[in-house]
């Protein structure tokens, strides 16, 4: 028994830390299908995660937060899509260049507006996204298994964890089964064949870009008004890019995309609650040295799988085929 | 896309003019969000120049910025030649700060003259050694190198967290840093030689390390240009088809190119480790292997531009220093901002400005051309 509701507890904290990484390795499969390489993920949601806590802060609503972190973050996307679409920039360079921008210009506005060292103000309560208590959950709570499953792991979080969850179906819905889905897997392995067929290219890269920049967004939201309660400089630390790696180990599907960014929240979620957790003092020798690492080693993993699998030592990754490559129509 | 091609615009336009019509649009916006809070660019642009140029210790300063920028750089654009993105400039310099520091922490022993080619060769090796992996995997297993290197910083980083906190701490202190190293094995600073030679030179970070940037920019010059390895390594990255044609190896230049592109990221250790901390720590390499990227764009991948490069971003994270301390509204990140805005410009939005150049500098054709063409 207690066992099993530590192993809910597990459950219930990969769920939380996994719901960013969701959104934004959802966000980078629509852009890197369509063809452009979007290691900007992590920017857009820093941007995102700042313009959403000062907004909720200045407007006392979470829902203008979600709003002002979406519009920030299709706002970059769109430069990503200015730069790499319209201007065939290297999208690599790109990503780099939004990444520092919004890494320097969070601080930079967040100290001039407010003047608390670059952080946001403390978001009050109803500034925030809060947990939804599900019916009876109260009621429940003591029910064995299932009611600790109903009661611990699926009510108790915050909407935007639940959209999270949602949105893996419907993205793939909308890439498998809908015709736009269709033409931006075209788009991203043959775009000169959609050229050929009459749809432009780079409107349809344009609204896979507008795509990511809503789901980044929300992911960014999530950070400062849900996780937390207040921006907090650099904030993201590399979740854009462990989002990046779930993609990859994914193989830029939504399913498996889903399982990896799973598989990296309890990751991360075992790592917290490792660290500290074993007495090194009883063991000895090379199994004390073993466990002092064995939270670092869990941190690293996520990085090291996705360059195993890159490297064909755990199945194999094919990324789009036109993806990183600016498409020039020829005249 | 105009029909302007390189051909018929003078060099000079698309080489210098081009880069600085980019650097300009970069501060103009720059001068914008200084503008937006509620201060005065013209002000702020002439307190950094001042802070970077202005006095002895200043440019010292800036030097000692400079010193890093060469190392990262001169490694972007080394794999930019062979045709390969190396971001992880990051993880490179973490490791190749950890081979010169082990060097001076184990071999303390022995005097400077010998810990030097030591220390200088850690860099290389575990530099090089963080760069080769991705190389590797590039070359046989297809892995691309822009992921791959992301993902080396992230395992650099924890790996240097684990080895600080809990293997090379020192006994008994809480913060994850090393002991000092022994000052017989540290690299002078330049305050320090100039006094040798009777002159005086006011107190800085600013040491021998920069020499030692100053002479890979020259290996790479001669390097790139003037051996057969540097012809192979461009000609790999200019068409791998024609290099296979030509008999050259693809494989076997990309792990070069990656290898020496590391070792020069991991020679920003000379610098931060051995010049100035002293010590093994944590973030050392504080994201100057990603403006790395950003010097080597506006460099034109050509060690003078490089320096040169090196030189305005060294300029740069003093003045920056400097302006957060003079003007209270504007931050230190107000240079990261900068750095953004000048990757931006200068790296992915590049051609913006070039079609207006191009016409605008566009050389008649000689008289006689056309006819000859109908």
């Amino acid at each position: 028994m207690e066992q099993f509701t530590f192993f809910i507890l597990m459950l219930d904290a990969t769920a939380r830390v996994s719901v960013p990484l969701i959104l934004a390795s959802m966000a980078g499969l629509f852009a890197e299908r369509s063809g452009v390489v979007d290691i900007s993920l992590e920017g857009k949601m820093l941007g995102a995660a700042f313009a959403a806590a000062s907004v909720a802060w200045l407007t006392g609503s979470a829902w203008m937060g979600l709003g002002a972190g979406i519009v920030a973050s299709v706002l970059l996307a769109l430069l990503h899509g200015w730069a790499s679409i319209t201007h065939n920039g290297n999208q690599v360079v790109s990503g780099v260049a939004i990444n520092i921008l919004v890494a320097g210009l969070t601080v930079v506005l967040g100290i001039s507006f407010f003047r608390q060292g670059g952080r946001t103000p403390q978001l009050a309560r109803e500034e925030r996204f809060l947990p939804l208590e599900w019916p009876g959950a109260q009621a429940l709570a003591d029910v064995p298994i299932l009611g600790q499953l109903y009661s611990e792991l699926l009510s108790g979080h915050n909407i935007l964890v639940y959209i999270a969850f949602l949105i893996v179906p419907l993205t793939w819905w909308v890439v498998y089964r809908t015709r736009f889905g269709l033409r931006l897997r075209a788009v991203g392995e043959n775009p000169e064949a959609v050229d050929t067929a009459g749809i432009s290219v780079a409107a349809m890269r344009y609204r896979a870009m507008v795509l990511a920049g809503v789901l980044c967004g929300i992911a960014g939201t999530y950070l400062s008004t849900a996780q937390s309660a207040a921006f907090i400089k650099d904030m993201s630390a590399g979740k854009g890019f462990i989002a990046l790696a779930a993609l990859i180990f994914g193989k830029w599907r939504p399913k498996t995309t889903l399982l990896a960014c799973l598989l990296f929240g309890f990751l991360e979620a075992a790592s917290a609650r490792l660290q500290g957790a074993f007495n090194v003092e009883n063991a000895s020798g090379a199994m004390a040295e073993f466990l002092k690492g064995l939270p670092f080693l869990i941190d690293a993993l996520p990085f090291i799988l996705v360059v195993l699998l890159l490297a064909g030592f755990v199945g194999t990754a094919v990324a789009p085929k036109a993806s990183g490559i600016p498409y020039v129509k020829e005249r | 896309m105009s029909s302007a091609t390189t051909r018929d615009v003078p060099r000079w336009v698309s080489v210098v003019l081009l880069p600085i019509v980019n650097l300009v649009a970069a501060f103009l916006v720059s001068g914008l969000v200084i503008l937006a809070i509620g201060e005065n660019p013209l002000r702020a642009l002439a307190i950094l120049v001042n802070g970077a140029f202005g006095y002895q210790e200043g440019i010292g300063f800036t030097l000692y910025f400079t010193t890093n920028f060469i190392y990262t750089g001169l490694a972007v654009a080394i794999a930019f030649h062979c045709g390969l993105f190396n971001i992880g400039g990051e993880g490179q310099a973490t490791l190749g700060g950890l081979g010169v520091g082990l060097v001076l922490l184990w071999f303390d022993f022995l005097p400077f003259i010998l810990i030097l080619p030591l220390a200088i060769a850690a860099a290389v090796v575990f530099g090089g050694f963080w760069g080769f992996i991705p190389g590797y995997l590039q070359a046989k297993r297809g892995s691309h190198t822009v992921i791959t290197t992301i993902m080396f910083n992230f395992i650099a980083a924890t790996l240097m967290v684990y080895l600080l906190s809990q293997v090379l701490i020192k006994p008994g202190q809480m913060s994850p840093e090393t002991r000092e190293f022994l000052p017989h094995t540290w690299l002078p600073f330049m305050h320090e030689m100039a006094a040798w030679f009777g002159l005086s030179l006011a107190r800085s970070p600013w040491n021998a390390s920069f020499l030692i940037a100053l002479l890979a920019g020259g290996f790479m010059w001669v390097f790139v240009w003037y051996t057969r390895w540097g012809y192979e390594i461009r000609t790999v990255g200019a068409n791998q088809a024609a290099a296979v044609y030509g008999g050259i190896s693809p494989s076997r230049n990309i792990i070069l190119a990656m290898a020496i592109s590391g070792a020069f990221a991991g020679m920003l250790g000379l610098n931060e480790i051995m010049g100035v901390n002293h010590r093994i720590l944590l973030n050392f390499s504080a994201g100057y292997g990603f403006v790395g990227i950003a010097v080597s764009l506006m460099g034109r991948n050509h060690p003078v531009g490089i320096v040169l490069a090196a030189l305005l971003f060294g300029a740069l994270f003093q003045g920056g220093a400097d302006l957060a301390f003079e003007m209270p509204k504007i931050t230190r990140e107000m240079v990261v901002v900068i750095q953004g805005l000048v990757i931006l410009f200068a790296g992915a939005l590049e051609y913006l400005f070039w079609p207006y150049l191009a016409a605008l500098f566009r050389q008649k054709e000689p008289v006689a051309a056309p006819a000859a063409a109908e």
